[in-house]
């Protein structure tokens, strides 16, 4: 989940009905968080204390993160995961991109009528597995069921706490020209592998999701960075394109992309290629994004590349003044283009 | 990916942009058009233009299925789904075009059963799978796709399915090109061909363009390389005053075209005596309909249709556009009451529409950088 | 109208109407190949992808020699010995 920072223009909701756009993590999405939301519940604490992916409470003088995510996939199992494991991920690393280390979550479930209990045995078993392997509990939780036809099966919803990590100090302020913009790995797998799961294409491919605890790249950048490690996201829906663009817009820098040095399994391209999508639009479920000053950005890469899963963690772009509030994307022949949010969930194309 | 990534070698296309910048007279501005929907967006999302002299301008032209589909058809499509238990499946390009009362996937979002499918085969295969639901498939596209949808027709034909019909909205390449040429406001020195519609039609259907119009016409490939190798060889020919038809897709496009799918459009289709393509009006003998031996798997047949004309906003200019008269920021619209997320015409739904294209990748590049250097100041 | 991708025929299946599975950088689809006419196409062959049939298949000669005529242009040896390489490794 993004709780925005400042964010000085004004933006006003003016749909008369929610629509799928605005669940999709692009431009809508924010609108909708932005222009609805947000205001309703009294703004954010313009101070800067919010972080990004998570917000930062006080208690008794000590400062806790919190977030809260909901996830809603379908198929519900899918190669490399399943729902479970993407909502204890999920929250944990919006936790781990706020520089905080998840503690504890609790677990709303709201079921729909008729799901086989095996089903949700299996998602409980797969959370309770994914938890142990974050390093975190499930404290508790709530569930619901509701009527057939309704949630798709099981949806679930998780909220997280965790402790800021002492040398991490991360918000899009601290962002420099010159700072390096570091991938964790390759990108779309996550988002191809259920567009392919869902059977409706009928294209078949060795994929697996990427879901996993992020924690480990992020400690691992921060103990080789410290505070040379200026801001992370973990790019889900709306890929790379929408983090970065979320990043240019706070900043008002230029996010500047080169485009042939983002890392794309095979099978992602292929799928890419054939369906007309564009891999930095796509879901992924365990990567990082980080931007890093310049004299620690090598060191920053070389540890995540010794973190199991990071072995392909590069520099991918560097940040720069102008064009202003943007992400460009460099191709390999020098020409430049800029890379938008979408609208909506990516839509595959013949044309 | 072979066959792609050859293509797209940056040491070969420098040398290829060179070859550009050495042949482009500097003395003269030219006019290229690149008539095809699917070149305008790789022209974009490799940022050809970037490499091309500014002596040279990329036209737009009207080779996109999904922009001159008039806005009565979607809703046509849309109130056919609405009788009775009706399957609604298209192309992902169409979920997003809006009809008067909303576009496939808000009609989704509100209950009606619409589906992506990436073939005409899907969608059939979705009827057979489904005998209790009738299966509409949407079908849009040149002669690229719709010798596919001919041939869907013919299974279903052979397979006796009853559940299935198609919405035919194929339309011809050749009268668009026309359509553009006779229009008084257009200057062009020559045309970069559409190279997909190319495999099925072949380059004979584009002779005249050369004879009568005097103009060069290159059919180019997708990626990079061919449409620069494109523009030389349309160079080349100004250069030398010449004006005919050359195939630069060579490995992908046979000089006569494709026989048998040629075949299979011709069992299945006729063309209509006129047909209306948004933004340009009624152009005749330019889109095809399914004859009357299928008469039972057309759904414009099986099904009522309000067969409204909806036009478009008088302030919108998508015909001017489309025709290349106008660029998209020229557009009083555009950027303002037409964007990508508020789409007023089809230019700025279709990912391929020259307004979106532009507003994508040109317009937010300019605009940042106005902005940049504005606070510069 | 325009999206048309290049992929290897993997698997064909004989029947009526005759399809393959054809493979584009590991991912694989099922794809018609009544459009290519009595020839077909056989195991190895490269095809254009269009809506889930076989538009025409790849000439591998003429794809050398575009990247030849290209080359002329100025040297470019390494591009035409990747092509060559294809033919030799049965890629």
């Amino acid at each position: 989940m993004a709780t925005t920072t400042l964010s000085p223009r004004r933006v006003r909701f003016k749909d008369a009905h929610i629509e799928m756009a605005h669940g999709a993590g692009g431009t809508a999405s924010r609108r909708l968080v932005e222009g609805l939301i947000v205001p309703l519940l009294g703004g954010l604490d313009a101070g800067g204390r919010t972080l990004d992916d998570a917000a930062l409470v006080a208690v008794n003088g000590q400062n806790i993160a919190i977030t809260t995510d909901s996830f809603v996939v379908r198929p519900l199992r899918f190669p490399g995961g399943s729902i479970g494991e993407l909502a204890v991920n999920g929250t944990v690393n919006d936790l781990a991109v706020s520089g905080a280390k998840a503690v504890a979550l609790v677990a709303t479930f709201v079921i729909e009528a008729g799901l086989p209990t095996s089903v949700l045995e299996g998602e409980v078993a797969a959370m309770a597995d994914a938890a142990a392997r974050a390093g975190v509990t499930i404290v508790g939780g709530d569930t619901k069921v509701v009527e057939h036809g309704k949630a798709d099966g099981l949806y679930i919803t998780t909220t997280g706490i965790g402790s800021p990590m002492q040398n991490a100090t991360l918000h899009a302020r601290r962002v420099r020209t010159g700072d390096r913009v570091i991938v964790s790995g390759p990108i779309g797998d996550h988002g191809i592998t259920i567009l392919l799961a869902r059977g409706d294409l009928d294209l078949e491919a060795d994929l697996r999701s990427d879901t996993r605890s992020v924690l480990p790249f992020v400690e691992a950048l921060v103990a080789a960075a410290g505070p040379g490690v200026r801001w992370m996201r973990d790019p889900t829906r709306g890929g790379v394109a929408t983090s970065l663009n979320e990043l240019a817009r706070d900043t008002g820098l230029c996010v500047d992309i080169s485009e042939e040095s983002v890392p794309v399994n095979d099978a992602v391209r292929g799928a890419c290629e054939l369906l007309g999508l564009d891999p930095l639009h796509i879901a992924n479920e365990g990567q990082v994004i980080a931007i890093v000053a310049s004299d620690a950005a090598e060191s920053a890469v070389q540890a995540m590349r010794a973190v199991p899963g990071g072995e392909h963690a590069t520099i991918v772009g560097v940040i720069r003044e102008q064009p202003a509030a943007a992400v460009m994307a460099t191709t390999r022949y020098g020409a430049t283009r800029i890379i938008d949010m979408l609208v909506g969930d990516p839509l595959p194309r013949i044309c | 990916m072979k066959f792609v990534d050859e293509f797209r070698e940056p040491e070969v296309i420098r040398r290829t942009a060179a070859e550009i910048r050495a042949l482009a007279d500097p003395t003269r501005v030219y006019r290229l058009m690149e008539v095809c929907g699917g070149h305008t967006h790789a022209i974009y999302r490799f940022g050809l233009k970037d490499l091309l002299p500014p002596n040279i301008e990329l036209i737009h032209g009207p080779g996109c299925p999904v922009c001159v589909l008039p806005m009565g058809r979607i809703d046509d499509g849309l109130a056919m789904t609405e009788q009775g238990e009706v399957t609604l499946t298209a192309f992902g390009d169409m979920m997003r075009v809006p009809g008067t009362k909303g576009s496939p996937l808000q009609r989704k979002a509100q209950g009606m059963d619409v589906r992506i499918v990436y073939s005409p085969m899907d969608a059939l295969k979705l009827a057979i799978g489904n005998p209790h639901k009738h299966v509409i498939f949407f079908a849009i596209g040149f002669e690229t796709t719709a010798p596919s949808t001919a041939f869907t027709l013919l299974r279903a034909r052979s397979l006796g399915v009853g559940n299935f019909s198609v919405f035919c909205n194929h339309v011809t390449i050749i009268p668009a090109i026309r359509a553009i040429l006779d229009s008084p406001d257009m200057r062009l020195d020559g045309f970069i061909g559409p190279g997909h519609v190319s495999t099925v039609i072949g380059c004979r259907p584009y002779e005249w363009i050369a004879k009568d119009e005097h103009k060069p016409i290159v059919v180019s490939g997708f990626e990079p390389l061919d449409i620069l190798q494109a523009i030389v060889m349309v160079l080349q020919q100004l250069r030398r005053g010449e004006a005919r038809v050359e195939n630069q897709y060579r490995r992908v496009v046979p000089w006569d075209g494709n026989i048998p799918a040629l075949r299979a459009m011709a069992e299945v289709f006729e063309l209509r005596p006129f047909f209306e393509w948004r933004g340009m009006g009624f152009i005749s003998q330019s889109a095809l309909r399914l004859r009357g031996e299928f008469a039972q798997w057309d759904a414009e047949r099986r099904f009522d249709a309000p067969g409204i004309r909806v036009t478009d906003p008088k302030a919108a200019q998508c015909g001017e556009v489309l025709k290349g008269v106008l660029t998209p920021a020229q557009c009083k619209l555009f950027g303002n009451e037409c964007t990508p997320e508020r789409p007023v015409g089809a230019l700025m739904v279709s990912s391929e529409g020259s307004c979106a294209a532009y507003f994508n990748y040109e317009h937010r590049k300019l605009a940042a950088a106005a902005a940049g250097s504005r606070a510069a100041l | 109208m325009c999206l048309a991708i290049p992929g290897k025929v993997v698997e064909v299946f004989a029947d009526d109407p005759p399809s393959a599975t054809v493979e584009v950088a590991g991912v694989r689809r099922r794809v018609e190949l009544g459009l290519l006419g009595e020839n077909g196409a056989a195991i190895g062959d490269w095809v254009l992808i269009h809506v889930g049939f076989a538009m025409s298949k790849i000439s591998e000669a003429d794809a050398v020699e575009q990247m030849r005529m290209l080359a002329a242009l100025g040297e470019d040896e390494a591009a035409i010995e990747e092509i060559r390489g294809y033919g030799s490794a049965g890629q």
